[in-house]
């Protein structure tokens, strides 16, 4: 069956009468509910009689107008006066969202907790590494406690896992790097420079510094989201109760496998973006490519390779931190994991290219220039 | 039909004897058969209880009626339309009457709970105007025995029994005639579980709901429920209500109805009836008797 819900103003005894004719349901009432809200002038009476059926929420559309125009409602079935019965003293004016705060309130508000937030962040990112450091002594005082399976495990999701994609890009990068420093060395007939070009910059700077940046967007976001569900499940909770501390069974583990897992995996990368660059000097500029790795051994000086394998640990160590200091701060609901999640890879890749920058410093200012 | 009429068709209300029918059900889950041949008709306008051990797939049953199952064969009818015929997600205009409860309320976390309400109306009723859909959404959860601050909380700030009250407004949402509640009580107070007993049943006589209810909670079963499905061996083996199942002769049934829990609870509802009664000078005696009988055998 299908009927439209209809209405009509006529004059009866006493005032006008709104007699409400058809279907007043969930389904029908949309195409009369504008019209009703905007009636105007007196009306004595609300006549159902006409209402062919009715839920709850045309009953409340007929309590509405009764109430709005101080009126009586008359012609109810027995079901409608059901309804109109349950429905009294159901009006409410709370808000359905949040309360919001207006807009000039709002943004400073917000940019404050910002700041606060920063601060706060700060302290427990710091706290945790405090707690860390405790958690890593006692362990070593008691090295039965340790998880080696969970380290394993850990470090085959960190390292492993990770070589075929780290290896394809390292390998790209060198690529790109032999290609476009050959075009603007050329300029000054110092092509063979680009060797020395590819082997210090890989093994200085990038071959870390993009496996750094992978290993975040792979490992920490995995890390924060796997503590954060863990979280909101009560898995870390029930571990607690059970006398298994979550910072030993869950964090060292994680953090272990970067700090190990990243000079290695830092190491590979550079040595595949030599490869690239060697195949790119074949190529290109002639130079054969067995030639090109004995004269990187020749150009490039053994402490390039200190440099960069001495930042992977620490770069290992900022990236398995925030992303369970992260995960472990997720609470409430769903949302949060996501939104801790990306703070985690955010946050490790903005501090690993900040310590960066101190560590070229501070090796320049060594001699290791 | 015309174009504003098909946008404002509604469906009447199911006027047949059985808004639902599982016939010759059989669900498998790899070598464990959970269903076979199951036959359950549920009455209109009736609150059908649906018992079983765990495992017996209670939770399976309500799945397969509401579409989020295709069992391995067998037909489930909800208001004489098949649902196992529908694909999963198309739209054969029962989903807009009837309203399920799931376990844990399975609000949506990152609305709030009067948001989570006009879901369902904005979903299938877009031409609703705000004001309007804001005043149901309001009512629905004043409805379900919420106070009015629950109206702009998340989820994450309700406790249990808050959370499965605002489940169950957002079942409402739509007035549907069919309502599907998973063990509503479990995991709440004695207290909040009677209160949302009577709730349930008020709602029923109002709303002329028909509730499909799963539950463990035999107090419950013995206050609203008006027949109750036994499911085990993989079938329902009796639907009726609860005197006449505890007259019959199964072993689990016995078992269930008649262990220390379930005469407890039988125990409570007599005295509850006899209660009503209390100005009989007879019935104050009788109260006290069998007070002193539980008591006597709750120290044995």
């Amino acid at each position: 069956m299908t009927g439209l819900a209809e209405y009509e103003l006529h004059e009866g005894e006493g005032g006008a009468v709104l007699a409400l004719t058809g279907p007043y349901l969930v389904s029908s009432i949309g195409a009369v509910d504008e019209d009703l809200r905007s009636l105007e002038g007196d009306i004595a009476q609300v006549d159902l009689s006409g209402v062919s059926e009715i839920d709850t929420v045309g009953a409340w559309m007929a309590c509405h107008i009764a109430t709005r125009h101080n009126a009586t409602i008359t012609g109810a079935s027995e079901r409608a006066q059901r309804l109109l019965g349950a429905l009294e003293g159901m009006d409410s004016e709370e808000q359905i969202a949040a309360p919001r705060l207006p807009v000039w309130s709002r943004v400073p508000e917000a940019m404050g907790e910002k700041v606060f937030n920063a601060r706060t962040g700060v302290y427990g990112v710091l706290s945790f590494l405090g707690s860390l450091i405790l958690a890593t002594w006692s362990l070593l005082r008691n090295p039965r406690r340790f998880r080696m399976v969970a380290l394993v495990r850990q470090a085959e999701l960190v390292g492993v896992s990770a070589l075929p994609i780290i290896g394809l890009m390292s390998f790209l990068i060198g690529i790109v790097i032999a290609q476009q420093g050959a075009v603007q060395l050329a300029q000054f007939g110092a092509e063979t420079l680009t060797i020395n070009l590819v082997g210090r910059i890989t093994l200085r700077e990038l071959g870390v510094l993009m496996t750094a940046i992978m290993v975040a967007g792979r490992s920490g976001s995995a890390f924060a989201a796997q503590l954060g569900t863990m979280k909101l499940t009560e898995e870390v909770d029930a571990m607690r109760t059970i006398g298994i501390a979550p910072m030993e069974a869950l964090v060292i583990p994680r953090i272990m496998a970067a700090v190990l897992m990243m000079p290695l995996l830092g190491f590979y990368a550079s040595c595949m973006a030599i490869i690239g660059g060697a195949v790119i000097g074949d190529v290109i500029l002639g130079i054969p490519f067995w030639t090109f790795l004995s004269r990187i051994q020749e150009v490039v000086p053994t402490y390039d390779l200190w440099v960069g394998l001495i930042k992977a640990p620490v770069f290992g160590l900022i990236i398995g931190l925030a992303g369970c200091y992260h995960g472990l701060q997720v609470r409430g609901n769903s949302e949060e994991v996501g939104i801790r999640t990306t703070m985690a890879v955010v946050s490790a890749i903005f501090a690993v290219i900040v310590l960066d920058a101190f560590f070229a410093v501070f090796f320049t200012e060594l001699g290791w220039g | 039909m015309s174009e504003e009429e098909n946008a404002f068709h509604h469906h009447a209300r199911y006027r047949g004897d059985y808004p639902i029918v599982v016939e010759g059900l059989t669900n498998r889950f790899g070598e464990i058969t959970v269903h076979e041949d199951l036959d359950l008709k549920v009455q209109r306008g009736e609150i059908l209880g649906v018992v079983g051990g765990s495992g017996t797939g209670k939770s399976v049953l309500m799945r397969s009626i509401i579409g989020l199952q295709t069992p391995n064969a067998g037909d489930v009818r909800v208001f004489d339309k098949s649902i196992i015929e529908a694909e999963p997600d198309e739209e054969i205009g029962v989903r807009d009457r009837w309203g399920v409860l799931f376990q844990g309320g399975a609000l949506f976390s990152t609305l709030t709970v009067g948001e989570n309400v006009e879901v369902p109306l904005k979903q299938f009723y877009p031409e609703i105007s705000d004001e309007l859909r804001h005043e149901i959404a309001r009512y629905k959860v004043l409805l379900s025995g919420l106070p009015e601050e629950a109206v702009s909380k998340y989820p994450s700030e309700l406790s249990g029994g808050m959370k499965k009250r605002a489940g169950l407004a957002r079942a409402l949402a739509l007035d549907p005639e069919l309502l599907f509640l998973d063990e509503p009580t479990a995991g709440l107070d004695p207290i909040g579980a009677a209160a949302f007993d009577r709730l349930t049943r008020e709602l029923k006589e109002t709303l002329g709901l028909t509730v499909f209810l799963i539950t463990h909670d035999l107090d419950t079963l013995h206050e609203i429920c008006d027949r109750v499905a036994v499911l085990a061996d993989r079938k329902v083996i009796a639907v009726d209500t609860v005197p006449n199942l505890m007259d019959l002769d199964h072993p689990w049934i016995q078992e269930y109805f008649n262990g220390p829990r379930g005469r407890a609870a039988l125990t409570a509802q007599a005295l509850d009836e006899l209660r009503k009664h209390m100005d009989l000078p007879i019935a104050e005696h009788a109260v006290k008797a069998l007070d002193n009988a539980s008591s006597s055998k709750d120290k044995a």
